[in-house]
């Protein structure tokens, strides 16, 4: 509740209040939790609590059925298992065993986390491969481990103790003693107890039993026991040690991916008709201009090409006349090589060089000046080439001997 | 009286009207004319309606469904780029009408060209606006360039579509050089004479660079070929290619720039 930001719950208030007539105040002050739910709804306020995990009873009950049907029980059984928030029939630590350390279920509890973590098997292998290779064991070996087998170092331990600790209680099983197998191997205790129940289950054995801690009671899986216990005593369920992570961020996801729905509005318009019939009328306009154009101005045709009579002046294409007329004051190394080639390079390297992200004139002098002082001296040169030179490529006035151009 | 010729029977405008109705409704046409254009029987001014123009159109590689207001001003753009394109599309056909008269070899090349102007029905006239057109279309480009510049339109996302212009604008410049000699008058061979001297100049690969090009040391009758093959075949080949990867940029990078 508290994490939800003022201006949601406000609108969603008002809506609410709008939808049951009441002042939109009133509403807020009893989703804010600071008034008592309005006198048409007593019972509101009780459900939703589900008192430890704060979770809604309807959603328990449906997840209760689901469970009942797949195990097999029956839906109350689950229900209060669930509302207890104890594992099934997860024995009930005596008061007399330490906290942190349940005694470990008996093979037939139907605990979800038995044999590893409830996770599947190729996931578990998956990870049980990459850890296996970054710390250069067998993957076999790590996933014995992963699925709650007894880690590897273990493994001898767990086969000298049974025999020593088997004759005094032949019925609970050997007699280990988990804390001290911890400290000895670096082991979390939970992993220790996981792995000895697992391998019970595995060969049929009994559960051995830890030195140190009460025996565990006989596998109390009487479901009025399950719930009942649970309820009784909500914070010997967990028992997660300091340090183990039982859970990993997968990722963040920012407020703004989910809240801000609304995309931003543009002002658009449909093409058609607004830009097809601008188009169009600006096709029609340059075909129009260009045949009336070609209807009046004949495309130049001298005489048959004759390789032993250079015409005076020789002009190459009016494009490429801006480097003719460069010719006339620099070594055709630089007109004719490297002022193109260092032109084109320069132009396609535009985006790369300028690296000024605004688009507005005004941010922009320098770029704007720089390359309308190159536009405005190609154009110079262009129509100088074009005009101004005559006869041996000297200097003319057009209005006084003429145009010596062609297109 | 009702249809005001004082006869009583069905007008021709009515009758036009009346087989025009059926053309348009006919599966021929409808199959013709996809859903959504003006064109097809039925055809509504609506807001779906003018989606449907551009999204079940041909033109729908080149335009989106939508585009932003300031875009569609003619003063933002002169529509200098789609103008370029345009070019290309009239040289591309009034190209191909020369092909039919133009032999690319030494005495003939010019014949054809001189003929086109007394034996060619409208001969004249297509070699002319091939021929402006092709100085036009070299305006525009360049101008599109400059256009795109004033705007920043060359700003991420839109650096390599620049790029891809830039090669565009060298195409267009040999396209049209190329296409400068096929007349084989004093002009052309003159003008591409000087052209190509200049690339000579070049270090290192200079020669050879030329020799390729013109196919031997200087401009012969094999240069006529090599041109003539560059100017219809490879160079317009390669534009369309790069063409087609600029229009594409165009839209993927988010359509028209701006506003500034």
């Amino acid at each position: 509740m508290a994490e939800i930001p003022e201006s949601i719950l406000r609108r969603s208030a008002e809506a609410r209040a709008k939808a049951e007539g009441r002042s939109v105040d009133e509403v807020l002050a009893e989703m804010k939790g600071e008034a008592a739910p309005a006198a048409a709804e007593p019972a509101a306020s009780a459900p939703p609590s589900g008192e430890a995990a704060q979770i809604p009873e309807a959603l328990l009950r449906r997840t209760a059925e689901a469970r009942a049907k797949k195990e097999g029980r029956s839906v109350e059984e689950v229900m209060a298992e669930l509302a207890g928030g104890a594992p099934a029939g997860g024995a009930p630590a005596a008061p007399a065993a330490s906290a942190a350390e349940p005694a470990p279920a008996a093979p037939a509890a139907a605990a979800p986390s038995g044999g590893g973590s409830g996770l599947p098997e190729h996931l578990v292998r998956r990870s049980a491969e990459a850890r296996a290779k970054r710390e250069g064991r067998s993957v076999d070996e790590v996933m014995a481990e992963l699925m709650g087998e007894a880690p590897a170092a273990a493994e001898p331990a767990l086969a000298a103790a049974p025999p020593a600790a088997a004759a005094p209680a032949a019925a609970a099983g050997p007699v280990r003693d988990l804390d001290a197998e911890s400290a000895t191997y670096s082991v979390p205790v939970p992993l220790l107890e996981r792995a000895m129940v697992a391998r019970a289950r595995k060969d049929g054995t009994a559960v051995p039993t830890m030195a140190g801690a009460a025996p565990a009671p006989a596998a109390a899986a009487t479901p009025a026991a399950g719930g009942a216990v649970a309820a009784a005593a909500p914070a010997a369920a967990p028992a997660i040690p300091e340090g183990v992570r039982t859970q990993r961020l997968l990722t963040v996801v920012k407020a703004g991916a989910i809240q801000q729905v609304k995309a931003e509005p543009h002002d658009k318009v449909n093409v058609w008709p607004h830009l097809l019939a601008i188009e169009f009328v600006a096709l029609m306009v340059v075909l129009a201009a260009l045949f009336v154009f070609s209807v009046f101005v004949d495309a130049p045709l001298l005489e048959f090409a004759n390789f032993n009579e250079q015409p005076n002046p020789s002009k190459a294409p009016w494009y490429f006349l801006g480097l003719q007329e460069l010719l006339s004051y620099f070594d055709p190394q630089v007109a004719g090589i490297i002022v193109p080639t260092f032109g084109a390079i320069g132009l396609a390297m535009i985006p790369y060089v300028d690296r000024n992200p605004s688009v507005r004139p005004s941010d922009r002098k320098l770029a704007i000046m720089i390359f309308s002082f190159f536009l405005f001296a190609a154009a110079v040169l262009t129509i100088y080439g074009s005009f101004f030179r005559g006869p041996g490529f000297n200097f003319t006035f057009p209005w006084v001997d003429g145009v010596f151009f062609d297109f | 009286m009702a249809n005001g010729n004082g006869e009583g029977k069905v007008g021709l405008k009515e009758r036009l009207g009346q087989v025009g109705e059926n053309i348009r409704s006919s599966q021929v046409w409808s199959s013709i004319f996809r859903p959504g254009s003006p064109l097809r029987a039925g055809y509504s001014d609506s807001p779906r309606n003018r989606s449907y123009v551009i999204m079940n159109n041909v033109l729908y590689h080149l335009h989106p469904v939508k585009v932003k207001r300031h875009g569609v001003r003619l003063s933002y753009t002169l529509c200098l780029g789609g103008l370029s394109f345009f070019l290309f599309i009239l040289l591309t056909i009034t190209g191909i009408f020369l092909m039919f008269y133009y032999r690319p070899t030494s005495p003939a090349a010019f014949q054809d060209i001189q003929a086109l102007s007394t034996d060619v029905a409208f001969g004249q006239l297509v070699r002319n606006m091939h021929r402006w057109g092709a100085h036009l279309m070299v305006l525009t480009v360049f101008l599109h360039m400059a256009r795109v510049f004033y705007h920043g339109a060359y700003k991420p996302p839109r650096e390599f579509n620049w790029v891809v212009g830039i090669i565009l604008l060298l195409l267009t410049l040999l396209l049209s050089f190329t296409g400068y000699l096929l007349p084989w008058d004093q002009l052309a061979v003159w003008a591409v004479t000087v052209g190509t001297n200049m690339g000579a100049y070049a270090p290192v690969l200079g020669d050879q660079v030329s020799f390729a090009l013109i196919g031997g040391v200087q401009i012969t009758p094999d240069t006529l070929l090599r041109w003539y093959v560059l100017h219809v075949l490879f160079f317009p080949f390669v534009i369309v290619v790069f063409m087609a990867v600029h229009f594409w940029r165009v839209r993927k990078d988010g359509g028209i720039s701006g506003p500034l």
